[in-house]
């Protein structure tokens, strides 16, 4: 990220964001894998994650986040979290011969690893959230390029 | 009866921010403004009981606000002008107005008390939830297994709007017919 100190934001915006992406990510994580012990849940955990990606986004410049997680990587991210859920379903078929039937076991209340497939579930939503919205913030992106191709002209002359 | 008083003082507050919202002239400061009544919006869900509305509002309303700041920031902000007295369009705003809050009035009158529904199968879900799904979160073992399939298709429904918006918003097309898009970076 040395090269282009001068695209993005401030060096105090870059500072934070580098403090406060951990956190984002980690508690986005939190909130997913335990949305069926306290609330919380797949679709607020994925677009916490989603926003640590766009805080990126915003503090360092679209090209430096492109390289790490690009648009086409986003959105294909995306329909394998849409596949992951409803191959779930079809798994639920197959096992129990209803669609989306919880076929893991229930396990004890209040353990991580309980209620069934609603943790796979909810990890499937927050790579299809998540990501989609990541992408669109990408794509939006564009409008604003106008604008700035603008200034830059201003300051070449 | 405390949190009766609270959530009135809240929607005062909403109401409030939401005539701020339409009145003012900068269109920056009407964002934050929308942004204010989404935040109440949220502690209202928070003393009704619904922490997972809650959070999911705080964070949908911080994403809509970096997305509209972003598109307003490089705007010309006084953009919105009043073009002279629109008396008839007032007049008919008014009279929809008057009507649909006539309808409410009845109709809300004729809802149960709030934490009493009418449905059986809430209770339902209450009772057995933890025995069948084995969830802590009752609203998690609702959306995720009793109606699953309400998710599954509302991840459809993010999906198409998504696609729809790659297919207005793509890239490769807009580079390769790059002449017709002059006339906007010019202006």
């Amino acid at each position: 990220m040395k090269e282009n100190r001068k695209s993005g934001m401030t060096f105090i915006v870059k500072m934070i964001t580098n403090i406060m992406i951990g956190f984002m990510i980690v508690f986005g994580g939190y909130i997913v894998l335990f949305g069926h012990i306290t609330p919380g849940g797949g679709f607020p955990g994925g677009v916490m994650i989603a926003l640590a990606y766009i805080l990126v986004t915003l503090a360092y410049g679209r090209n430096i986040v492109e390289r790490k997680v690009s648009g086409i990587t986003a959105s294909v991210v995306d329909d394998l979290g849409a596949l992951t859920f409803w191959f779930i379903g079809i798994i639920g078929l197959c096992v129990g011969g209803e669609f989306l039937y919880n076929f893991l076991g229930k396990g004890k209340p209040f353990h991580i690893f309980s209620a069934g497939t609603i943790i796979l579930n909810n990890i499937a939503i927050t790579l299809k959230v998540g990501m989609s919205l990541y992408a669109i913030f990408l794509a939006l992106a564009i409008l604003g390029r106008v604008v700035t191709d603008k200034n830059e002209r201003k300051d070449e002359q | 009866m405390n949190t009766l008083v609270l959530l009135h003082i809240l929607l005062g507050f909403m109401i409030i921010g939401s005539l701020v919202t339409v009145e003012i002239r900068n269109m920056l400061s009407a964002v934050i403004s929308v942004g204010a009544v989404g935040f109440a919006l949220s502690i209202m869900f928070l003393f009704l009981g619904a922490p997972d509305i809650a959070i999911t509002q705080v964070i949908v309303e911080i994403l809509s606000l970096i997305l509209l700041i972003r598109s307003t920031i490089n705007v010309d902000n006084m953009a919105i002008e009043k073009r002279g007295e629109h008396v008839l369009s007032n007049r008919a705003t008014l009279i929809f107005i008057g009507i649909i809050l006539a309808f409410a009035w009845f109709s809300f009158h004729s809802l149960r008390p709030f934490g009493y529904p009418s449905m059986r199968v809430s209770q339902f879900y209450l009772n057995q939830g933890l025995k069948e799904v084995g969830a802590t979160n009752f609203v998690t073992s609702v959306i995720l297994d009793f109606r699953a399939y309400d998710t599954l298709g509302e991840a459809m429904v993010l999906f198409t709007s998504i696609s729809g918006a790659f297919a207005i918003l793509r890239r490769w097309k807009r580079e390769q017919h790059k002449d017709f898009l002059r006339i906007d970076r010019e202006h």
